[in-house]
């Protein structure tokens, strides 16, 4: 009897795995069939505007705000501890770099994955639930590279400019309670910041993560909405998904890049 | 004519969707310059058959050949060729969304040709003018009647001049008037250009009025074809249920179920 | 279609504003200074014991950071560090006896090298070796020395 259960039980899990194992298969075969579509896009440059105000534009405001607060937060709550060191003066650098190497990326990403990626599943889980994709082949029109590459392509260009207006806007939350609320001397804000953040190590770093973010959070968006079941409780399925399963590829990601490029420094 | 070999030959098609058995081993020949329709009842994969001669589906065996060409054997590049000259309007018309119904007409001239904007406007007023919603151009599908959004997909899959052109339940869920608008626009589309028609329906009298040969299917085969006048007079009985609408015949009024007696008498 | 041009634009201004971002993250935030002013000349030091100092550790005179450590390593024959550092080109006269010291910016700050102009009328060049050295305090040699109340040489 206990074997009986034991057996099930592996039977189950192992029934999952494959499944996993296959849709990730799925979903790299998928991104293979669109990643020749990119190129074709340099030709029709309307397709990929369009993608980039949907996403990138579109997704402005909310990181504007986020990004904002943000910094504020940061600076309040690190200098409340930082003054008990007598290390206020280090405020600067320290807001700066919890932004640029690590917050900015990832709340981006997040946000994105809520804001963008969400509405880009549901918005192609639609299109195939409407017919549309399957009109298109028959106008003998490829939806991979009409209505998915630009996507694609939009949202790989968006996330790392919005990532990098993040942190700017948020290192500047930060200099605004900083300087204004805080007392804090602003040439050492700005002085320290630049004899502490490196170019490389810390921006570009970043700037590598919310490419990497950008690859991810899209693919995975457009994937689900292409891969939907048609109906109305799939597009509703393939929209939570894409939440969350980019949610949290973007923070195992990210541990994994934090360990790659900061990793070896101590 | 009868020399000219049919422009689709479907042979021994057999199609299975999630271990169900849809087709199995049925032949029907679509003549050029007619109307063929295609009918019967909900659920015999007619929309499928649509979906095989566009070669979005592959059959399990069997072939289907269009213009002489084995659709499931092309090269992905030979089969969107050969869609070119394919028009489909799908049930719900299937425009895109997102663009305006003039954008929608110009759709598949703007992908597939390299035409100045004003020719393409012109061909775009010329398809609407066709259907009758040249006036309509500027508004976006979700402010379209039913009836007018199968108007601007028939624009839509008529704009590149196909040699033929597949109706998935064009008469479904119209009202009178926009049924009578379809059934007359469809049979003059089919003779003033020319083209092939294929038209899937189970609305027998719409159907029957402008097709010129009619295919029935039932279980996954064909139950019997001819043109309307022959069938009409059909002696199998099925042939009649379904034509005249009969509630019960060969096609029982009841879902297969243990005797009604029997399952009341049981706790 | 019709709205194509305002998208266009929108999205021109995106695109603006975000490497507009980056173009602030690099100047205004990060270093680029240290690498684009590439230039510069070179000095190194000798230290018996570097403590907590790292590369592009801040070179300051009189307060004033001046020049960047740029590479530090050990020499095996003299048990040495080897710091090397890197002045900007407009600190162009460094009295030759120019002493360096490891200092700590306050007390739990980071190292950086201080430097002290001498009295000569040479100046340090590119590859020159600044003689006169004092290498970081560590707080356990000092602690040491201040319970044990012993005066060993501190010069090192």
């Amino acid at each position: 009897m206990n074997q009986r259960i034991t057996t099930t039980v592996l039977q189950r899990l192992g029934h999952w795995a494959l499944g996993r194992l296959q849709r990730l298969g799925r979903g790299n075969l998928f991104l293979l069939h669109v990643v020749p579509g990119l190129p074709g896009l340099l030709a029709r440059p309307g397709l990929m505007v369009q993608q980039t105000f949907a996403i990138g534009v579109l997704s402005l405001p909310i990181v504007v705000v986020a990004g904002l607060f943000v910094g504020m937060v940061l600076a309040l709550q690190l200098y409340n501890t930082m003054v008990d060191f007598g290390a206020e003066q280090s405020l600067g650098p320290v807001v700066a770099l919890s932004l640029v190497r690590e917050l900015g990326p990832v709340v981006t990403a997040l946000l994105f994955a809520g804001r963008a990626g969400s509405a880009l599943a549901a918005e192609i889980g639609l299109m195939k639930a409407t017919e549309q994709l399957s009109s298109m082949e028959m106008m003998a029109v490829d939806p991979l590279r009409r209505v998915v590459a630009p996507r694609l392509a939009g949202g790989i260009l968006s996330l790392p400019l919005l990532s990098a207006i993040f942190s700017a806007v948020g290192i500047s939350g930060g200099f605004l309670v900083a300087t204004g609320l805080l007392g804090v001397d602003s040439n050492a804000y700005w002085s320290q910041m630049r004899a502490n953040v490196d170019l490389f190590d810390d921006v570009a770093n970043g700037v590598i993560k919310s490419v990497v973010f950008g690859v991810v959070v899209t693919w995975i968006a457009v994937f689900e909405g292409y891969d939907a079941a048609p109906t109305s409780e799939g597009v509703a399925r393939a929209t939570t998904r894409t939440v969350v399963n980019s949610s949290l590829a973007v923070l195992g990601l990210d541990f994994i890049l934090t360990a790659l490029m900061f990793g070896d420094n101590t | 004519m009868a020399s000219e070999p049919p422009l689709v030959e479907i042979r021994g098609l057999r199609f299975e969707y999630s271990g169900r058995t849809i087709f199995d081993g049925i032949d029907i020949d679509i003549r050029r310059g007619g109307v063929t329709a295609i009918m019967g009842p909900s659920g015999t994969g007619k929309t499928t058959l649509l979906r095989l001669i566009g070669g979005q589906e592959r059959p399990m065996s069997g072939c289907v050949r269009v213009d002489g060409m084995e659709v499931a054997r092309l090269s992905r590049k030979r089969l969107y060729e050969l869609r070119k000259r394919m028009g489909m309007l799908f049930q719900s018309g299937a425009l895109l969304t997102d663009l305006s119904v003039f954008d929608n007409v110009a759709f598949p001239l703007r992908e597939h040709t390299r035409l100045p904007e004003e020719m393409i406007r012109d061909l775009v007023l010329v398809k609407l003018q066709a259907v009758g919603l040249r006036g309509a151009r500027d508004l976006m599908p979700a402010a379209l009647s039913g009836g007018m959004a199968r108007r601007v997909a028939l624009a839509r899959a008529i704009a590149l001049d196909p040699m033929m052109i597949m109706y998935d339940e064009p008469f479904s869920g119209q009202d009178p008037i926009s049924m009578g608008v379809l059934v007359k626009l469809i049979r003059e589309i089919n003779d003033a250009l020319g083209m092939t028609t294929i038209i899937v329906s189970h609305d027998v009298h719409e159907t029957a009025a402008i097709a010129d040969y009619l295919y029935l299917l039932s279980e996954g085969r064909v139950v019997e074809h001819g043109t309307p006048a022959r069938l009409q007079r059909s002696g199998s009985e099925w042939t009649r249920q379904f034509l005249n609408g009969l509630p019960d015949g060969p096609v029982p009024f009841h879902y297969p179920a243990p005797e009604f007696g029997v399952e009341l008498l049981q706790p | 279609m019709r709205q194509s041009r305002a998208l266009e634009i929108w999205v021109g201004a995106f695109v603006a504003a975000g490497l507009a971002a980056l173009l602030m993250l690099a100047m205004k935030v990060s270093n680029i200074t240290s690498y684009v002013q590439g230039g510069g000349y070179r000095v190194s030091a000798a230290f018996e014991n570097i403590g907590g100092l790292t590369v592009r550790a801040p070179v300051r005179i009189a307060g004033v950071r001046i020049g960047r450590v740029s590479d530090i390593r050990y020499d095996g024959e003299s048990f040495q560090a080897i710091v090397t550092m890197r002045i900007d080109d407009q600190y162009d006269y460094l009295p030759a006896d120019t002493s360096a010291s490891i200092l700590t910016d306050g007390l739990l700050g980071e190292n950086y090298i201080g430097l002290e102009p001498g009295g000569a009328e040479e100046s340090l060049k590119d590859g020159d070796r600044i003689e006169i050295t004092q290498s970081a305090m560590v707080l356990e040699k000092l602690i040491g020395q201040f319970l044990f109340g012993r005066s060993k040489g501190s010069g090192d």
